[in-house]
């Protein structure tokens, strides 16, 4: 497959969700997220409690995703990196390791050009932590992440009258 | 494709709905969205022109529930029907788990279903995807309209293989939910295979 399934342990989670904390701090940024370019929230830092973070991620996802279209069609091999500005919020996207996107939303108390100094850096080591990832997920046999036990009445069971989805 | 996360114990899918322009995909996402709990679900958004024809894409995240201790989302997915929005569709594809193809059951829909599932199978080629070798369900929607093919014949010309398929009314709901519980099994037992 082109794109092996994304998998995401502790430790590696730990690793990013420090890189964006330092980032958000260091960049002065309002929130950092970073986005599977399937459309998938892989870790957050700073206000981002305060926002749709699954609309936004796949929105991002799509955009970054129409941005490549763009490139293909002119023969450029990939836009790496996207910015969007606001009157009062700016958004910066960049690729990491062609595999997850790194969105930095920040206004005024910052720059662009600070923003993308430090986005440098800690793009580097994300790519680090995502090349890691993708060599485990590589190199170990495909897991069932239910742990073998999953039963048929299981999947059944999400979609009973009482279940989650309708309460 | 599906993204596990064990450390915050959640699993993460992406489903998409295709099909001919006007066939019901944004249909069948409204009314999932309608009839699911608030708590349920995220922000249903559409990017769609003016005149309500989709343009980019549908999407609705929904949470099911746990299955072992593993919170189960999906995301739902429509791509835009009309024929010239072919480089669209194929963005959305990407890291698709399971695809919905959702036909008109209209007589004058036939060629428009058989072209727009053959351009399902190409895209999906294209990622480096088999139509066969995906989850994958069939609907056929507008069961309630005259001048409708017999489910026998659309059968025969869209579902070859014999996956899953049903008869829907995506306004009203008939088949809506048991299209996509049909497909949401089909992805969860992929998943507990290893995919």
């Amino acid at each position: 497959m082109l794109n092996p399934q994304l998998v995401m342990y502790d430790e590696e989670l730990k690793q990013i969700q420090a890189i964006a904390e330092k980032l958000q701090q260091d960049s002065r940024a309002q929130t950092i997220l970073l986005v599977d370019k399937n459309g998938q929230l892989i870790a957050a830092a700073g206000g981002a409690d305060q926002l749709d973070t699954t609309s936004l991620s796949s929105l991002v996802a799509g955009n970054v995703a129409a941005t490549g279209g763009i490139a293909q069609l002119i023969k450029e091999e990939e836009f790496t990196g996207q910015f969007h500005e606001g009157k009062g919020i700016s958004i910066h996207m960049s690729l990491v390791g062609r595999r997850v996107i790194l969105v930095v939303l920040f206004d005024k108390s910052t720059t662009h050009g600070l923003v993308r100094l430090r986005v440098k850096k800690a793009n580097q080591e994300l790519t680090k932590i995502f090349d890691d990832l993708a060599a485990k997920a590589a190199s170990t046999p495909a897991l069932d992440p239910f742990g073998g036990d999953i039963t048929d009445d299981d999947i059944d069971n999400l979609f009973n009258d009482d279940s989650d989805l309708f309460g | 494709m599906s993204f596990i996360n064990y450390s915050s114990r959640e699993i993460n899918c992406k489903l998409v709905y295709y099909g001919p322009g006007l066939c019901g995909k944004t249909t069948n996402l409204q009314y999932i969205y309608n009839k699911t709990r608030p708590e349920a679900k995220g922000k249903m958004i559409s990017l769609a022109t003016e005149t309500e024809r989709t343009l980019f894409f549908d999407f609705l995240p929904l949470s099911l529930g746990e299955i072992r201790g593993f919170k189960t989302r999906f995301h739902l997915y429509t791509v835009p029907g009309q024929v010239f929005y072919d480089a669209s569709r194929k963005l959305i594809l990407k890291g698709v788990d399971g695809v919905c193809f959702v036909a008109d059951s209209q007589m004058a829909r036939w060629d428009a279903n058989i072209e727009s599932l053959d351009n399902l199978r190409i895209n999906l080629q294209e990622q480096g995807y088999e139509l066969d070798k995906l989850p994958y369900v069939v609907q056929y929607n507008k069961r309630d309209l005259p001048d409708v093919s017999t489910v026998d014949e659309l059968r025969a010309e869209l579902n070859p293989t014999g996956v899953p398929d049903f008869e829907a009314v995506a306004p009203e709901g008939t088949g809506v939910f048991d299209t996509l519980k049909a497909l949401a099994k089909q992805v969860l037992a992929e998943l507990r295979k290893g995919a």
